[in-house]
C-alpha cells in the first residue's frame, strides 16, 4: 500500500452546504479521496445514497464541477474529531463507480441499496445484487423516470368505454 | 462523564493498517454471499454436511419480517446473511410526492417503535434548509418527548429480548410499562404511535394541562420496576449464561461495519450523538453515556436497561426546567395564522389554505441531519429543488446498517444463540426496509 494521500493534494473542489462541508471528487479520484479522508480521521461511512437529478442537469453544484444526472452522496464521520464530511460524486446514467466496500465494509448494504434503487453499478462490490426489491424486479424505483403506477379510479356513473 | 465534558480528540489513523484489517473483515468468509438460485443448488447437495437453512421471514424471534440465511454445520453457524426487503413500501419514493408538512406522516411510520426520532431528524433537516430557529419551549418539548420515546422503545426491547430467550414474564412486564408511556403519548399527541407530532417549525400541539402529573407518575413508578427487572434478568444465572460472551464484536469491527448506538457502545466506545454532536438542548442537561466492556449480548441488554434510567434523568430535568413560550415558531412561512385571524382576514384564510394544500417552499440545497435514536445514528438527507416537495428524502436507518454486523458476530456460535444475538441488535424492520 502506498502512503496516505493528502486531501489537499488531490485538488478537490470543496463547498459548504448550510454550514456542512462537502467535497466534490469525480469518479476517478473518488476512492483516493475516501482513503485520504480516512487518514485524517473520517473512519466511519455513516451513509451512502444517491440522488437522481433528471431535468435538473443545468443546476449549479460548485465551481468547476459539471453537474450530471446522478449524484452519489457519501456521508463520512470522524468520531474522534466529531465532524462530518460529505462527498458528492457526479455520475452519468450507466457510468460505473468503484466500490468502497473494502475501505468501508459498512457501505456494502448501502451500495446494494443505491444499485437497487438507482441502477448505479459499483465496480468490485462483492455482492452486487438487489437488496430491498426481489431479484426479478425490473427497473430502479427511485429514478425520477420510474412510473409511480396508479390504479385508475372507477366512478360509478362515469360513461363506460370513454 | 456528563454531556458537557466533550472535547474533540485528535487521532492519527494508520490508514494502511485500517484498510488491511477491513479487507480481512470482508474476506474472512463470514457473510454468505449467495443468490437464491445458488443457495438452492447448495441446499440440494446431500453429500455435503453443511446445510442452508432459512430463519424467517415469519419467525417469532426475527422481529417482524427479517430473514436470515444460515449455512450450518450441525448446530454451528458457519456463514449467514440477513435478507431484507419484505417490508419495503417505497417510503422514500412516497416522500418525493408529499409536501414538507406532510412529510412527517410518512417518516414517522418507518421506525414504528420510536416514531418521534424519525420525525425529529426530518424536521431538523428541513429547519436547517429553511434556516429556521425554533422557540426554546419547542426544543424542550421535543427533548422530553423523544426521551420518553427512548424509554418506551427500550422497554419494548427488554420485553422482546426476554421473550426471545424464554423469559416470558419479562415480556409481560416490559409491554405493560411501555403501555404506560404510550398512554402519556396518547394524551399529548392523540396517538399511541405514528404521532406526526414533531413537525418542521416546532411541535403540532402544546403540552396539555396537567402533563406534569402524567410525567411525574411515570417517573415515580418506573424506578421500582427497573429494579425488579434487575432482579428478574440482570442478576439471574440463566439469563447471564444465555447472553454473556455471546455475539461478541470489537470496537474496530463495529466502526468498520458502521454500527452505532448500543452495539457500538457495548464495545466500550462512548459514542452518543446527544453528547458528542449535540442537537436540541442536550448540552444543557446532565446525563451519562452508558457503555459496556465486552461487546456481547449481555452488554447490549444492560446498556439499554440503564439508558432507560439516564433518559429518566433527562425527562426529570425537562420537567423541572420546561420553559414557557411558544410551542412552534411564529414564522408565518411554515406556521398557519392563528385561528382567530382567519375569521377576520381573507388573506389569513388564503394563507392558511395555501400552507395546507400547496405547502411551503424550501430553498434549494441539500442537508444531512442526524439524531441519536434508541438504535443508533438516525440521519435524514434532504435535497430540495426549491419547490414545496423534496427532490429526494433519504433516511439513514440505524437498524439497516446495524444488521450488517450479524454475520460477523454469529459465526461459530450455535443456532440457539443466534436468536439472542438477533434480538440484541433490536432491528425494526419498518426502518430497515423503508
Amino acid at each position: 500500500m502506498s502512503a496516505p494521500i493528502d486531501i489537499d493534494a488531490l485538488g478537490i473542489t470543496t463547498s459548504s452546504s448550510r454550514g456542512q462541508k462537502v467535497l466534490h471528487p469525480n469518479s476517478d479520484n473518488y476512492r483516493d479521496t475516501v482513503v485520504a479522508c480516512m487518514a485524517v480521521g473520517y473512519t466511519m461511512c455513516a451513509d451512502l445514497t444517491a440522488v437522481d437529478y433528471l431535468d435538473r442537469e443545468g443546476r449549479s453544484v460548485a465551481d468547476g464541477v459539471e453537474p450530471r444526472r446522478f449524484e452519489l452522496v457519501v456521508n463520512l464521520l470522524d468520531m474522534a474529531g466529531r465532524r462530518r464530511l460529505r462527498l458528492r460524486v457526479q455520475l452519468d446514467d450507466g457510468q460505473p463507480i468503484p466500490s468502497i466496500v473494502d475501505l468501508h465494509p459498512a457501505a456494502e448494504a448501502m451500495e446494494r441499496e443505491a444499485f437497487d434503487m438507482f441502477g448505479i453499478t459499483f465496480d468490485g462490490h462483492p455482492d452486487h445484487t438487489r437488496i430491498l426489491l426481489p431479484e426479478t424486479w425490473v427497473g430502479h424505483p427511485l429514478r425520477k423516470d420510474f412510473s409511480m403506477g396508479r390504479i385508475p379510479v372507477q366512478f360509478k356513473d362515469a360513461p363506460q368505454g370513454g | 462523564m456528563t454531556a458537557t465534558e466533550s472535547a474533540p480528540v485528535e487521532v492519527d489513523v494508520d490508514t494502511d493498517e485500517m484498510i488491511a484489517s477491513r479487507r480481512r473483515l470482508l474476506d474472512d468468509g463470514k457473510v454468505l454471499r449467495l443468490s437464491e438460485i445458488d443457495a438452492e443448488q447448495v441446499a440440494g447437495d446431500i453429500d455435503d454436511e453443511r446445510m442452508i437453512i432459512n430463519m424467517g421471514p415469519q419467525h417469532p424471534s426475527t422481529h417482524g419480517v427479517l430473514r436470515i440465511m444460515f449455512e450450518l454445520q450441525g448446530e454451528t453457524v458457519v456463514r449467514s446473511k440477513p435478507i431484507i426487503g419484505y417490508l419495503h413500501t417505497g417510503m422514500e419514493k412516497t416522500a418525493e410526492d408529499l409536501s414538507y408538512l406532510q412529510g412527517c406522516t410518512n417518516v414517522t411510520r418507518m421506525d414504528y417503535a420510536s416514531n418521534l426520532f424519525t420525525e425529529l431528524s426530518f424536521s431538523l433537516a428541513v429547519e436547517k434548509l429553511l434556516g429556521l430557529e425554533i422557540p426554546e419551549r419547542a426544543t424542550w418539548i421535543r427533548m422530553l418527548m423523544t426521551e420518553l420515546n427512548r424509554m418506551s422503545s427500550h422497554l419494548l426491547f427488554l420485553a422482546t429480548n426476554g421473550m426471545d430467550l424464554g423469559a416470558v414474564g419479562m415480556m409481560l412486564y416490559g409491554w405493560k410499562e411501555r403501555e404506560d408511556v404510550l398512554r402519556f403519548f396518547e394524551s399529548v399527541t392523540g396517538l399511541r404511535m405514528n404521532h406526526n407530532y414533531i413537525r418542521p417549525g416546532g411541535v403540532a400541539a402544546d403540552l396539555h394541562d396537567g402533563w406534569e402529573d402524567g410525567v411525574a407518575r411515570l417517573l415515580a413508578g418506573l424506578p421500582k420496576r427497573l429494579d425488579e427487572f434487575d432482579i428478574l434478568m440482570t442478576g439471574q444465572p440463566i439469563w447471564r449464561d444465555r447472553t454473556q460472551g455471546i455475539g461478541v464484536i470489537s470496537t474496530e469491527d463495529a466502526v468498520a461495519l458502521g454500527a452505532t448506538g448500543p452495539i457500538l457502545r457495548s464495545t466500550g466506545y462512548a459514542w452518543d450523538l446527544r453528547r458528542d454532536m449535540p442537537y436540541l438542548a442536550y448540552p444543557d442537561v446532565d446525563f451519562d453515556v452508558v457503555v459496556g466492556t465486552y461487546g456481547d449480548t449481555f452488554d447490549r441488554f444492560a446498556i439499554r436497561l440503564n439508558e432507560i434510567r439516564e433518559s429518566m434523568r433527562i425527562v426529570e430535568q425537562c420537567l423541572e426546567r420546561m420553559p414557557s413560550g411558544d410551542y412552534r415558531t411564529d414564522d408565518r412561512k411554515v406556521t398557519p395564522p392563528p385561528r382567530a385571524r382567519i375569521d377576520e382576514s381573507m388573506e389569513a384564510l388564503i394563507h392558511h389554505f395555501k400552507i395546507f394544500t400547496e405547502g411551503y417552499t424550501v430553498p434549494e440545497g441539500e442537508v444531512y441531519a442526524a439524531v441519536e435514536s434508541p438504535r443508533g445514528e438516525l440521519g435524514c438527507y434532504i435535497v430540495s429543488d426549491g419547490s414545496p416537495k423534496p427532490q429526494r428524502m433519504h433516511i439513514r436507518g440505524p437498524s439497516f446498517v446495524n444488521l450488517q454486523t450479524l454475520p460477523h458476530v454469529l459465526q461459530g456460535g450455535l443456532i440457539a444463540d443466534a436468536v439472542a444475538v438477533i434480538s440484541s441488535v433490536d432491528p425494526i424492520m419498518g426502518e430497515v426496509d423503508r
